[in-house]
């Protein structure tokens, strides 16, 4: 148990409970406030297994933009507060199945790297340097890729979101 | 220096609390977000992995996925704006027109 594994550990806790408090909170502006901390800890694990540049890129996509889009999705729309409400019947079967794939991917994960004979690994630099090299030798087609869906994206957003003047 | 089945495990417990958020909210919402935290879960793994394995592509995938995550957010909170215009209310379990 080194520090870095004590350091992930309080992380995964407190994304963890923020995890489930996002999906069982009963006020919605309570919920994307839990996801802003269980994404800062995603955010955390990443600069503790070495992978500095996503680690930046999650704090800066994620909780600088994606959760101001969720908070202004909640403003415009309304939303509702209160534990009927929000949740649907079968929240009970819902939950059934959460801890079943939760359950099914802790045996996997045992079955394939068990916890007892786990060796620490030497964690691997992600500087950006060297993400960039990667992207734009390696996985420079993928990156053309998502760059014609960011804007395929964008412009979808837009024509769907305005108010048509035109009958 | 840190045990890859724990940070997988941590994943795991990210996504079975996205699926349990995708099955039992009823605001629209509230299921993207429930999304959100699934994708993020499969970033985890996906940069855990690539530390462990010193590979440079796990890194590089977790970045395209967050590009894509964040194109989904953005055309998803448009359909739930647009439809909120025309229903007044965005609870999923409303929207069954299609159904059969």
């Amino acid at each position: 148990m080194t520090a870095q594994e004590y350091a992930f550990l309080v992380m995964a806790v407190v994304g963890g409970l923020a995890a489930i408090a996002v999906v069982t909170a009963r006020n919605v502006v309570h919920a994307a406030l839990y996801l802003v901390v269980a994404l800062l800890s995603v955010a955390g694990v990443y600069l503790l297994l070495g992978a500095e540049f996503v680690g930046w890129v999650q704090i800066l996509i994620y909780v600088g933009a994606i959760v101001i889009l969720f908070l202004f999705g909640l403003m415009l729309t309304k939303a509702p507060i209160g534990r009927d409400t929000l949740d649907n019947q079968q929240r009970w079967l819902g939950a059934l199945v959460g801890v079943g794939v939760f359950a099914g991917l802790v045996f996997l994960i045992q079955e394939a790297f068990p916890v007892q004979e786990a060796q620490a690994f030497e964690t691997f630099q992600g500087t950006t340097g060297a993400v960039g090299e990667a992207i734009f030798s390696t996985y420079v087609l993928p990156f053309e890729a998502v760059s014609f869906l960011l804007l395929a994206a964008l412009i979808g957003a837009i024509v769907l979101a305005r108010k048509d003047d035109a009958t | 220096m840190i045990r890859l089945p724990l940070v997988l495990m941590f994943s795991a417990l990210l996504f079975s609390a996205g699926v349990y958020g995708v099955l039992a909210r009823r605001n629209a919402i509230m299921v993207l977000m429930a999304i959100e935290l699934m994708l993020n879960a499969v970033n985890v793994n996906l940069v855990a992995f690539a530390s462990a394995f010193h590979e440079m592509g796990g890194q590089v995938f977790a970045l395209f996925v967050i590009a894509v995550a964040a194109a989904e957010v953005g055309i998803g909170l448009a359909i739930v704006i647009l439809l909120f215009r025309t229903r007044e209310s965005i609870n999923v379990d409303e929207v069954n027109l299609l159904k059969w």
